[in-house]
């Protein structure tokens, strides 16, 4: 028998499927991770279609909403790396690195002989494991990873989340290692200074 | 002498191959003089594990902010 809708019953397994608002975000941003990641709407929306559909046949084994993203990020995820791997893009470096404001932003942290500015310098962060437990840092962290050029946030995922090796980015992108590296790089310096400034010292001086 | 440019640089490449023994070296004389580029090097393999624990939901699990 079907117990009646009792608000203060357990969170049943399949709760994170019957709630259409739930559903309806999840579904957003894994079409707009899946956009940026594989750059064609299209190929976005199959590849969210699929690993929706994918997650659902296992929909039972969920004990919450939580579970049931990673489980379906995870199919995504599996989805956007094999579509990758099986696209050619020839060398197109232009687009992605001739932004000369994002030059000047990044040459700015250090001086003329390549040393940090006094006031650029990496500080120490305290403690980060414990941020791993607080929701507003992740709220800063999304903010941060926004913040990046598209394209950074691209490659910078498609490394450290997708886990696609370097030929295969370069490949998928259509840049030269040095490029993909260069992109990297900054991806990455952008991020730390965000992080640094938007949680680290912010809570330092708190 | 390496700057930290090249110093951060070489870090931020070492996340995607193996550095040579000769980039090794140099790198670490710099980072026993530099106190920013120490953390610098801490901080970026750093970025790779938030990246994946932001992925696999782990913000989700994440406990409300205190002070409520």
């Amino acid at each position: 028998m079907i117990p009646a809708d009792d608000p203060s019953a357990p969170v049943t397994p399949q709760a994170p499927l019957h709630d259409a608002a739930f559903m309806a975000d999840l579904r957003q941003l894994m079409l707009r991770f899946a956009t940026l990641q594989l750059s064609n709407a299209h190929a976005a929306e199959d590849a969210v279609q699929e690993a929706l559909v994918g997650a659902l046949k296992n929909a039972q084994s969920f004990s919450g909403r939580a579970a049931f993203k990673t489980w379906v990020f995870a199919i995504l995820k599996n989805k956007i790396a094999d579509t990758l791997r099986l696209q050619q893009r020839s060398v197109n470096a232009s687009s992605l690195l001739s932004d000369p404001d994002d030059e000047e932003a990044l040459d700015e942290l250090f001086d003329r002989r390549g040393h940090w500015q006094t006031d650029e310098r990496p500080a120490t962060w305290s403690n980060p494991q414990a941020c791993l437990q607080q929701q507003q840092f992740w709220v800063v962290f999304e903010t941060c990873l926004n913040a990046l050029p598209p394209q950074q946030a691209r490659v910078f995922m498609m490394k450290e989340y997708i886990e696609l090796d370097t030929p295969e980015i370069c490949n998928a992108v259509g840049v030269t290692t040095t490029n993909l590296n260069v992109m990297l790089y900054r991806a990455r310096l952008r991020l730390r200074e965000c992080l640094e400034n938007r949680w680290f010292v912010q809570g330092e001086r708190a | 002498m390496m700057n930290c440019q090249q110093a951060t640089r070489l870090m931020s490449e070492a996340q995607e191959r193996p550095l040579r023994l000769r980039e090794k070296v140099a790198l670490k004389l710099h980072l026993l003089i530099c106190t920013g580029c120490k953390n610098f090097s801490t901080q970026i393999p750093w970025l790779s594990q938030l990246m994946k624990a932001h992925a696999q939901g782990q913000d989700q699990q994440a406990s409300p902010p205190t002070g409520q």
